[in-house]
């Protein structure tokens, strides 16, 4: 019997909002501390697959995730008023609260996120683009989630910031055995970090490791123009 | 000052706490004004009162968690933004409202006549802002969360509907609290006005809801001494107080 553990087993999943298919009888699995990065133009449905796979949106099919999961999420936006009297703090403190992380988990989250407590007491609106990323993705991490899924963590992100964040989501992978969902459309990230990559079309799906599937073949038909991306080199 | 004075106080006082409290969540959820509609809604539930010989405020509370619900059950189904949907049902309430009361209790509905009030009032008006008081306290962290992304809270075991639910049916109740002190027109004013007093002043959360709170409770102490003093109805100089320490507020800059 195969025992490889998956954290995910999706089949025959499809979506069907406003009358039309976004999402079409997809099926894939994503083994435990692997990451599965889902990539193709905007608006095929990569944050309603997401979204359909934490519940938020009724579907068909059959989506199953491992028993002991525990999901962290990170939105791609997030529709709130910045100016908000909300501090860092609270924000961290309500999700805590929600999860039972002790105060101690919260410093650790910060810690992995590379944000320092003294930002706890500053308001949101204060805070970078980079810097508000890296709270979303410590506010994910209460509660001691086993996957996190990331829509675009790092759409509207300066460069350094960017860098950051795919430091912090390595590092996680690596100390934590964390499995990771990562919607991305920086292809040069999905290269260096995915282990299978789920391309959406308009025309068709492809799932492979990102050597196969990021083809010039692939990516042309996927987005309908040919693209390039530059491979980092990780020494 | 006499049994009955410190009586009423306690409970609008009481009122105002809750008041204070929902609106910060009502200001974060950009709902605020929703609770100006929503207070509309009360008028055909006292005009249907006064014809069945209930007691207004039965009416009133009844309309406003049955309206609570219908929205809840409208914005699931069609995704139209909630503030729409309250809007248009409660112009067509207070339209409705308007025709089937008249005359006097018109004016005591819309401006709020505190009156002599009975033993199961006094229970209500203290009850009802516990209630209120312990939703927000103990539901703050969901709240927050799911503002932050519905997302995120469902991931955090949060029931979403559920909570949006049980917000609706609080903020319908925190109006049908104070429509007796006052009135259909102005009771929206003291869930909105301290909330935004409190949103121009605050820094974090915490202080969001104590300048909220003490905003309402200060407006509601001093509305009814001028008023007792003038020999008028405490309602319009309450809103005239919170509305005075809302321009007050402007003089802080950001």
């Amino acid at each position: 019997m195969n025992v490889t553990a998956s954290a995910l087993d999706v089949k025959a999943l499809s979506v069907r909002l406003g009358g039309t298919d976004v999402l079409h009888d997809l099926t894939f699995s994503v083994p435990k501390a692997s990451c599965l990065a889902v990539i193709g133009p905007n608006g095929v449905g990569k944050t309603v697959l997401l979204k359909a796979l934490i519940g938020a949106l009724p579907c068909t099919g059959e989506i199953r995730w491992a028993a002991d999961t525990v999901l962290g999420y990170v939105p791609q936006k997030l529709d709130i008023e910045r100016d908000l009297p909300l501090t860092a703090g609270d924000f961290l403190r309500a999700k805590a609260a929600l999860s039972k992380a002790s105060s101690a988990e919260v410093s650790r989250a910060l810690r992995a996120v590379a944000l320092d407590e003294s930002m706890l007491r500053q308001p949101i609106g204060s805070l970078s683009g980079g810097q508000f990323q890296r709270l979303l993705v410590a506010f994910a991490l209460l509660g001691q989630p086993n996957v996190l899924l990331l829509d675009e963590p790092a759409a509207g992100v300066d460069e350094p910031g960017q860098a950051q964040l795919q430091q912090v989501i390595r590092r996680l992978q690596d100390t934590e055995g964390m499995t990771v969902l990562l919607v991305s459309h920086d292809l040069s990230v999905v290269y260096r970090h995915a282990d299978s990559v789920l391309c959406l079309g308009r025309r068709r799906t492809c799932l492979g490791p990102p050597r196969t599937v990021l083809s010039p073949e692939m990516l042309q038909e996927l987005y309908g123009a040919a693209l390039s991306y530059h491979v980092h080199d990780d020494t | 000052m006499s049994t009955t004075t410190l009586e009423m106080l306690a409970l609008s006082v009481s009122m105002a706490v809750a008041a204070g409290l929902i609106g910060c969540l009502a200001i974060m959820r950009r709902m605020v004004l929703a609770a100006d509609p929503l207070s509309h809604v009360a008028l055909p539930g006292i005009g249907v009162a006064l014809l069945l010989s209930w007691h207004p405020l039965a009416g009133a509370l009844l309309m406003l968690l049955l309206a609570a619900v219908l929205v809840w059950a409208i914005e699931r189904r069609t995704r139209i933004a909630i503030e729409a949907i309250i809007g248009v049902t409660f112009s067509v309430a207070l339209a409705v409202g308007s025709v089937i009361t008249s005359g006097e209790q018109l004016i005591d509905a819309l401006l709020g006549s505190p009156g002599t009030l009975s033993g199961w009032e006094v229970g209500l008006g203290l009850a009802g802002p516990l209630i209120v008081i312990a939703f927000v306290l103990r539901g703050r962290d969901a709240m927050v969360v799911a503002l932050v992304s519905p997302e995120i809270a469902l991931t955090s075991g949060v029931n979403v509907k559920r909570m949006d639910l049980y917000f609706l049916l609080a903020f319908a109740l925190t109006v049908g609290l104070g429509l007796r002190y006052l009135g259909v027109l102005l009771m929206g004013s003291l869930i909105i006005i301290p909330a935004a007093v409190a949103r121009r002043l605050a820094r974090g959360l915490n202080a969001m809801f104590a300048i909220s709170v003490g905003t309402a409770v200060l407006s509601t102490i001093a509305g009814y001494y001028l008023a007792a003093r003038a020999g008028l109805h405490s309602g319009p100089f309450i809103v005239m107080i919170a509305g005075g320490l809302f321009f007050l507020s402007l003089l802080r800059r950001q």
